[in-house]
C-alpha cells in the first residue's frame, strides 16, 4: 500500500498566554476553558492525528470554535503549529525554511477559502493562473493551465470577467479553478460551500464529486454541516474544542456516535442519504441452489414462513427467485431439480453503494426482500423492510469512547 | 516647588548643535527644495494662464466629468480677473512639491507600520505630536535650519502634511481582507509579492484618500508659510492682515478656497474609477469578447 500523502500527528496550536504551561495542562486533559482561566492561553487545536491516503476526501467536521479553521491552516503553516508534525509525502513541513515552504505551498498544497478570497482587481483568468504566476511560469503556460482549470469548473466563458461580476457560486468555481490550475496533490478546502445558497451548494457538491472522480486529489475538506460531510467524505473527523471526538466513515459515525456531541449531530442527518444498501444488508435467512430438490426448498420455505427464495448458482451469482406456488407445482409434476421453470418471482436488486433514498421504494414490494449484489451479480445480502425501518427510526446504540 | 525642567532649552541646544555639526545637510536640503519649487513655479507661471486653464479643465473633465470642468473654467477665469494668477501658481507649486514629498515619506512609513507592530506603536505618538502641535511652532526650527523664504515653508508644510498619509495607508493595508492575503500566502507568494499584488492594490482607495488629505493639509499650511516670506497666496493674505486691507484679504482667501476645492474634487476619487478608466475598461472588455471565439475556432 502506498504511504499516506498527508500525515498529521499530535498537532497542537495554542494562542497567546503562557504557551508551555497551557500545553502541559492540555496534555493532562484539562479543558479549554480551564486552561484559558489559568494561563490566559487558548488551546485551539490539541493533539490531533490522522493520515489521508492518496485520492481520499477527508472531512474535518465541527461547530464554530471547534478549531477546524485553525487546523486546516496548520496543515500549510499559514498558522505556525505549537507542537506536532505535518508530513506531506513524507516531508515534515515544520522542518522547512521559508523559501522551501513557499515552494511546497505553491506546488504541493492548494487552498480553497470560505469567502473565495479572489483578487478583485484581476480577471477570472488571472485569478485562476495565480499559483503559476507566483512560480514564474511563462505567460502561455499560465493561460493554458488557467483555461483548462476554468473549463473543468465550467467557467471558461467568463474568463475575462472580474470577480465582482460573478455570483457567489461562480466565484467559488474560480477559487476551485485557482487550486486546480496549481496542479497540486493536496487540496485544503476551508468551508468552501458554507457561504453559498443551499441550491448552489448542492451544485458545487456535485461538481466536487465529479472532479474528484476524474482527478482523484487528496482533499481535506472542512465543514460544519454533517449532511455535507456524510455526502462527500470518505472518512470524517469530528472535532470538538480542538480535540478529536471521533474518526470514521459516515455510516460508522451514524451507527455508533462516540458521545452525545456527535449523537446530537447525527440526529439531524438525513440517514436515507448516508446509509447505503451495503450498510443495511443482512445475510439472507435462506437461499436455494440451482439444481436443488424443489420439495426440500418448499419445506424450508414453509419452515421460514416465506413465499419465495433467491436462487443462486455455484458462484453465488443470482439466477432468479423461486416462488412457493411454482415450487409446489414442480413437486406435483414430479420434477426433482430446481430449474428455470420454477424461477417466476419478481424481485429487485441494487448495488451495495446505493443510498437508502434511492431504493426505499423497492423495499417490501416483492416476495423476496431487496437483494444487494456486487458488480459480478453475486448476492451480497438482502435488505428486508424491517432493516430499513430500523435504521431510519431507531435511536442509534451509543458506543462508549475508548 | 517642582523645579523647571529645561525641556525647551534642551531642544534649543539640540537645534544649535545640529546647525553646528551638519550645516551641509540643511544647505543641501535647502538647495534641492529651492530648485524644485522654483522650477515648478516657472513651469506654471511662464505659459499664459489660458493654456493652464484649458489643461486643468480638460483634466477635470477626464477625471470627474463636466461639472468639475465647468467649475475649473470659471474658477480659473475668476482668479485671473482678480490678478492673483501668478500667486496662485506659486502656491500650487509649493503645495505640489510638499505633497509629493510628504506622500513619498508617509506612504512607505504607513506600509511599515501596517506590517510591523513595533513601528506602528512607535510612530503613532509622533504623528499625534505632529498633528496637534500648533502650526507656528513648526516654523521656529524651520527658520533656524533653513532661514527665511520658501524652503522653511515647504519643510514645515511637509511635516504638517505627513500624518494622514501614514495613518490612512496603515489603516488601508490593515483592512485588506485577511482571507485574500492568506490566499496569496497559501499559493506561495513572498511577502513582497503579497504587498505589491494584494495589499497595496486593495488598500489603494484608502491610500489615495490619504494623499487627498495630504494635499489639503499642505494647502492649509501654505498661508502660514507666507509668514516666512514664501511667495504666493499666503504672502497676499499675510500682507492684507498686516495692512488691515480687507479687500485684498478676501480676494487672496477666496483664491485659496477656489484652489482647494479644485484639488480636493480632483483627487477625492483617486483610487476609484474615473471616467477614463471606466471607458477604457468597457472598450477592452468589448475587444476581449470579440477576440474570444478565435482561439476556440483554432482548436476546433
Amino acid at each position: 500500500m502506498t504511504p499516506p500523502v498527508l500525515r498529521v500527528s499530535g498537532l497542537t496550536k495554542v494562542f497567546g498566554g503562557r504557551e508551555r504551561e497551557a500545553l502541559e495542562l492540555a496534555a493532562q486533559g484539562v479543558g479549554r476553558a480551564e486552561v484559558l482561566r489559568r494561563t490566559g492561553a487558548t488551546v485551539a487545536v490539541h493533539d490531533v492525528s490522522f493520515a489521508v491516503e492518496r485520492g481520499e476526501l477527508f472531512v474535518v467536521m465541527g461547530l464554530s470554535g471547534s478549531g477546524k479553521s485553525t487546523l486546516v491552516r496548520l496543515l500549510n503553516r499559514l498558522i505556525e503549529p505549537s507542537a506536532g508534525t505535518v508530513e506531506i509525502d513524507g516531508r515534515d513541513l515544520r522542518a522547512l525554511g521559508d523559501a522551501e515552504l513557499r515552494t511546497v505551498r505553491n506546488e504541493k498544497i492548494s487552498m480553497v477559502f470560505q469567502h473565495f478570497a479572489l483578487l478583485p482587481h484581476r480577471t477570472v483568468r488571472e485569478n485562476a493562473a495565480y499559483a503559476l504566476k507566483v512560480r514564474g511560469a511563462p505567460a502561455a503556460e499560465q493561460r493554458e493551465r488557467a483555461d483548462w482549470a476554468l473549463e473543468t469548473v465550467g467557467l471558461l466563458d467568463r474568463a475575462g470577467a472580474r470577480p465582482d461580476e460573478l455570483s457567489g457560486g461562480m466565484r467559488q468555481r474560480v477559487g476551485l479553478a485557482r487550486a486546480l490550475a496549481a496542479d497540486s496533490e493536496v487540496l485544503l478546502m476551508d468551508e468552501p460551500f458554507s457561504a453559498l445558497d443551499p441550491l448552489i451548494r448542492r451544485d458545487m457538491q456535485d461538481l466536487l464529486e465529479r472532479l474528484q472522480s476524474e482527478l482523484s486529489k487528496t482533499i481535506v475538506f472542512i465543514t460544519h454541516d454533517l449532511n455535507e460531510a456524510m455526502r462527500l467524505g470518505d472518512r470524517i473527523l469530528m472535532l470538538k474544542d480542538g480535540r478529536t471526538v471521533q474518526l470514521g466513515t459516515g455510516p460508522e459515525i451514524i451507527a455508533a456516535p462516540a458521545d452525545d456531541y456527535v449523537a446530537d449531530f447525527t440526529s439531524d442527518v438525513d440517514r436515507t442519504r448516508v446509509l447505503t444498501a451495503g450498510d443495511l444488508a443482512r445475510e439472507p435467512r435462506l437461499t436455494a441452489r440451482l439444481g436443488a430438490d424443489p420439495g426440500d426448498v418448499l419445506r424450508s420455505l414453509a419452515a421460514a414462513d416465506a413465499d419465495g427464495v433467491y436462487v443462486l448458482d455455484d458462484d453465488r451469482r443470482l439466477v432468479g427467485v423461486a416462488r412457493d406456488d411454482l415450487l409446489a407445482r414442480a413437486v406435483q409434476e414430479g420434477r426433482t431439480t430446481l430449474g428455470p421453470q420454477e424461477l417466476g418471482g419478481d424481485h429487485a436488486t441494487v448495488p451495495a453503494g446505493t443510498p437508502v433514498n434511492q431504493f426505499v421504494h423497492l423495499v417490501g414490494r416483492h416476495v423476496v426482500p431487496l437483494g444487494v449484489v456486487d458488480d459480478g451479480g453475486r448476492l451480497l445480502g438482502v435488505v428486508p423492510r424491517a432493516a430499513v425501518l430500523d435504521a431510519l427510526s431507531a435511536v442509534p446504540a451509543r458506543r462508549s469512547t475508548p | 516647588m517642582i523645579p523647571h525642567v529645561p525641556l525647551g532649552r534642551g531642544v534649543s541646544d539640540l537645534v544649535d548643535w545640529l546647525l553646528a555639526t551638519v550645516p551641509w545637510l540643511f544647505d543641501a536640503v535647502s538647495a534641492v527644495m529651492q530648485v524644485l519649487v522654483d522650477g515648478l513655479t516657472d513651469a506654471l507661471v511662464t505659459p499664459p494662464p489660458v493654456a493652464w486653464i484649458v489643461v486643468a479643465t480638460l483634466l477635470a473633465l477626464l477625471v470627474r466629468g463636466p461639472w468639475l470642468a465647468l467649475y475649473t473654467l470659471l474658477a480659473g477665469l475668476l482668479i485671473v480677473s482678480l490678478e492673483l494668477w501668478a500667486e496662485t501658481m506659486q502656491t500650487l507649486a509649493l503645495v505640489l512639491v510638499a505633497a509629493v514629498i510628504a506622500t513619498a515619506i508617509g506612504v512607505p512609513l504607513g506600509v511599515l507600520a501596517a506590517r510591523h507592530r513595533a513601528v506602528s506603536v512607535a510612530v503613532r505618538p509622533v504623528l499625534d505630536f505632529m498633528q496637534t502641535t500648533p502650526v507656528f511652532v513648526y516654523l521656529i526650527p524651520a527658520v533656524f535650519f533653513f532661514g527665511v523664504g520658501v524652503v522653511p515653508g515647504v519643510v514645515a508644510t511637509i511635516l504638517f502634511a505627513i500624518p494622514p498619509g501614514v495613518r490612512l495607508t496603515e489603516l488601508g493595508i490593515r483592512q485588506v481582507d485577511r482571507e485574500v492575503v492568506e490566499a496569496a500566502q497559501a499559493f506561495g507568494s513572498r511577502p513582497g509579492q503579497v504587498l505589491r499584488e494584494v495589499q497595496l492594490p486593495l488598500a489603494l482607495p484608502s491610500i489615495m484618500a490619504g494623499v487627498n488629505q495630504v494635499i489639503m493639509l499642505a494647502l492649509s499650511m501654505v498661508v502660514t508659510a507666507g509668514l516666512l516670506g514664501a511667495a504666493g497666496l499666503g504672502a497676499v493674505v499675510v500682507r492684507a492682515v498686516t495692512q488691515l486691507d480687507v479687500a485684498s484679504g478676501v480676494e487672496g482667501g477666496l483664491a485659496v478656497v477656489l484652489l482647494a476645492i479644485f484639488l480636493d474634487r480632483l483627487t477625492a476619487t483617486l483610487g476609484h474609477e474615473t471616467a477614463v478608466s471606466r471607458l477604457l475598461r468597457a472598450r477592452t472588455r468589448r475587444s476581449a469578447s470579440r477576440a474570444e471565439p478565435a482561439p476556440s475556432a483554432a482548436v476546433g
